[in-house]
């Protein structure tokens, strides 16, 4: 058995070799930052003691920003300015957005492409308005660590589809964050609840957030967390219920259209009105409007009931819709965890109880969970953990497919697809001599492509002239572990690799980025160049780094000669990375990768043999 | 990578055969993907990376292969040399024509009179007659029948294909 290593009090062992990495919930309603400490997950804690950050951005006149608790306490006051739920704008057009009109917003049809909002701040993406948050979440980390952090892990929602997950990572990145994994937030639950309870068997996660709901069904065994199915809605949550009991006091109260400020007061007010009603029997509300007006009126827990009755039975398809894709029955299921605030409201709990026939699982703190999950993921990717024993199998959430002939969708990738997934495509030419063509990328589950969310539009260009339908053009789409999609081209007959220009229907172009990256960090080229040279630096040490680690484990696979070759090269890195030239950084980069693509290959080669030997090991004594 | 060379039976520690332990083959799955996932190489070089995300592919696409009887029927004919063309050789005997158009019509049926449980019991028919397939697939594999094989397989598919459609349809019924 292994002992228990216990530092000096106050002396945390080794600190220098102890990563700082972080979990990030970045919810519709309220973000969290957590990180492992000496075995332990916490939430980290702003100066005056909250955990929670509401997700409320405001552009002040200063041309300040004020993020958080702050930002919220004055929305009512300056609606226009100040930003809140802004993760239902992630990655997508201003025609997703249903009902603008309660959306006190200065919205801008940009026609195309991603919702922007016009502020005191200037004319805002939903990236840049939450990686705001990020950037406020990362400094209270840094902090409280004490130091630069290695990276983080982000969670979104399982059901997000790849542009909400794009525009999630651009705007971790916009807030200078190294991204090791996004992490889909029922998972990142799972993660804590499982480790927390040495739970074994089936789970199912339900997780209504402020904005988002999903439901994945996970097989948890020996520290492995393979996910079956998921499912969910990525446009319903608390917000949908606050909403309800708003539209009700307006035509109870008998209210004509409310300005903007009203409106905050009001959608405050039904948010309030529905967390008390969690625990008491009646409410009485009471509000002054600008008006002079005197709203008070009386809603009891049964009215609230029948008002939300449908938003609860709409959680409840998702979840059949999961469990048939993992082709289990509801006897199978061990526990229901629920995660998310939105999931305190008693009638979710009965509607989930009933449904499952088991009382849900309500042990820990749903608002806390995500992170906590994403904090201890994050300390295994960064390398902390020693013992190998956690491991995430996630899928996709939502099918891949392309735009064939007559506007139909040809599915390539199906959803609950374990990632990383990827599948190959035969295209040919239809003309003589075309060099380029269009593929078009879809995401959802209908036939039509009208009815899928469309993705990007990939041009291929550089195909060798031949006649039509000679070319063999091999396209690749690969899905990482991130659920993030990238398509790779070549032409069969020539090996020629097509270029590929990607055009993200509701993304970020990489122009739009370096633009945005310009103007947070001020746009004067020199900071761009000490940003690129810095950035190589860090590339380069982070190279070495790993080569040497991998020569102190597995040096012995290589032959004296092989070794003293990569040696050379690690060397001659370490003396260019000294210096200020950043393309000659670049090239001892790409000549050490290059030369250590086989030492890679047969490392991987190696640990699989040696896993299946000690495994059959394991097996005889059995 | 000598990894990426290997076949779907190699790469999860299986004999190449159609009989396989699924047991089995779910353990060796979970043993390699703790070995080459991506989440293991976060901070790797970016060879490794991109090797892990080859080999955890790979391994993914061997997983699903090996685990579902028609697609692994269909890898091990290939393996053999024989590819089963289903999309071009839709040739089937006569009775298993006439069954399709049974179900087709059955599937027809339910779906006019939104009838979920008439399909669920289609399913459980269906379900049957694709055990019925298997166990003689494991017969044709044990005495090297390969084209018998084959239009089992062919079969298989199709069951495969009505099967996604009944649960297409309920779903819709579902959601109505």
């Amino acid at each position: 058995m292994a002992l228990i290593q216990i530092a000096e009090p106050g002396m945390s062992a080794a600190p220098h070799q102890q990563k700082l990495a972080i979990g990030i919930d970045l919810g519709t309603t309220n973000s969290l930052v957590a990180t492992v400490q000496s075995g332990m997950s916490l939430c980290l804690q702003d100066e005056h003691g909250h955990a929670l950050l509401p997700s409320v951005v405001r552009y002040l006149e200063s041309g300040q920003i004020a993020v958080g608790h702050a930002a919220q306490a004055t929305q009512s006051a300056d609606p226009k300015n100040t930003i809140s739920s802004v993760k239902r704008f992630m990655g997508r057009g201003i025609n997703d957005i249903p009902d603008t009109t309660h959306i006190p917003y200065a919205f801008r049809d940009t026609g195309v492409g991603m919702v922007q909002i016009e502020t005191r701040g200037g004319i805002k993406s939903p990236v840049e308005i939450s990686a705001d948050i990020l950037r406020t979440l990362k400094i209270r980390a840094e902090k409280a660590l004490g130091g630069e952090l290695t990276g983080a892990v982000i969670t979104v929602p399982a059901y997000f589809d790849d542009a909400q997950r794009q525009a999630t990572k651009d705007a971790a990145r916009l807030a200078g964050l190294n991204v090791l994994r996004l992490l889909n937030e029922p998972t990142a639950a799972a993660v804590a609840y499982g480790l927390d309870n040495a739970s074994e068997g089936i789970y199912v996660i339900y997780d209504l957030g402020g904005g988002t709901f999903d439901v994945s069904i996970l097989r948890l065994s020996r520290g492995i967390f393979e996910v079956l199915a998921t499912n969910g809605d990525s446009a319903l949550g608390g917000d949908d219920f606050d909403q309800r009991i708003f539209c009700w006091i307006l035509s109870e109260a008998g209210l004509p259209p409310l300005n903007q400020e009203d409106t905050r007061t009001l959608l405050t007010k039904s948010r309030e009105v529905k967390e008390w009603l969690s625990e008491n029997t009646e409410a009485q509300i009471t509000s002054v409007l600008s008006t002079g007006k005197l709203v008070n009126i009386k809603l009891t827990a049964d009215k609230l009931v029948e008002l939300t009755q449908t938003l609860v039975t709409k959680t409840l398809n998702p979840t059949r819709k999961a469990l048939r894709d993992a082709g289990l029955n509801i006897e199978e299921i061990k526990g229901v965890v629920m995660v998310g605030g939105a999931t305190r409201m008693p009638q979710i709990r009965q509607a989930v109880a009933e449904f499952f026939k088991q009382e849900p699982l309500t042990n820990l703190d749903p608002d806390k969970v995500v992170a906590l999950g994403a904090a201890i993921q994050a300390n295994v990717l960064a390398g902390n953990r020693s013992d190998d024993d956690l491991l995430l199998l996630d899928v996709i959430p939502l099918s891949l497919g392309l735009e064939t002939m007559g506007g139909l969708v040809e599915r390539v990738i199906p959803r609950n697809a374990t990632l990383p997934v990827a599948r190959a495509q035969d295209f040919t030419t239809f003309k003589d001599g075309q060099t380029a063509m269009s593929i078009h990328v879809l995401q959802g589950e209908r036939e039509l492509v009208s009815d899928c969310r469309s993705l990007a539009k990939f041009e291929l260009r550089g195909i060798p002239p031949m006649v039509a339908g000679a070319a063999r053009i091999r396209v690749t789409f690969q899905v990482d572990a991130d659920g993030l999609l990238s398509v790779t081209a070549r032409e069969q007959s020539s090996g020629v690799v097509a270029d590929i220009v990607v055009k993200p229907s509701y993304g970020l172009s990489e122009d739009q980025i370096i633009k945005m990256l310009k103007s947070s960090f001020g746009a004067a080229e020199q900071d761009k160049q000490a940003r690129a040279l810095r950035e190589a630096i860090v590339d380069a040490e982070r190279l070495i780094e790993a080569i040497n680690a991998a020569l102190a484990e597995d040096g012995h696979l290589l032959s004296a000669d092989e070794k003293s070759a990569i040696e050379a090269l690690v060397n001659a890195l370490e003396a260019t990375r000294h210096g200020n030239d950043k393309d000659s950084i670049i090239q001892a980069v790409e000549a050490l990768n290059h030369a250590t693509e086989y030492f890679a290959g047969r490392r991987m080669d190696a640990s699989v043999k040696q896993a299946f030997a000690g495994q059959d090991l394991n097996t005889l004594e059995l | 990578m000598e990894l990426l060379q290997r076949n779907y039976f190699e790469l999860l520690g299986l004999p190449a055969q159609f009989e396989i332990d699924l047991t089995l083959l779910h353990q060796h799955y979970r043993t390699l993907q703790s070995e080459v996932h991506p989440d293991r190489f976060v901070t790797a070089s970016a060879n490794e990376r991109i090797q892990s995300m080859q080999v955890a592919t790979q391994a993914n696409e061997a997983y699903q292969t090996l685990k579902n009887t028609t697609a692994r029927a269909r890898y091990l004919l290939q393996l053999n040399g024989i590819e089963t063309l289903e999309e071009s050789n839709t040739a089937m005997p006569g009775d298993f024509l006439m069954l399709q158009m049974e179900w087709r019509e059955a599937i027809d049926d339910a779906n006019s009179t939104k009838d979920t449980s008439a399909l669920d019991r289609l399913l459980v028919e269906i379900r049957q007659m694709a055990q019925h397939l298997s166990q003689g697939l494991s017969m044709q594999f044990a005495q090297k029948s390969y084209q018998d094989a084959s239009e089992s397989v062919r079969k298989l598919s199709f069951i495969d294909k009505i099967s996604a459609d009944i649960h297409r349809v309920i779903e819709q019924l579902e959601n109505a």
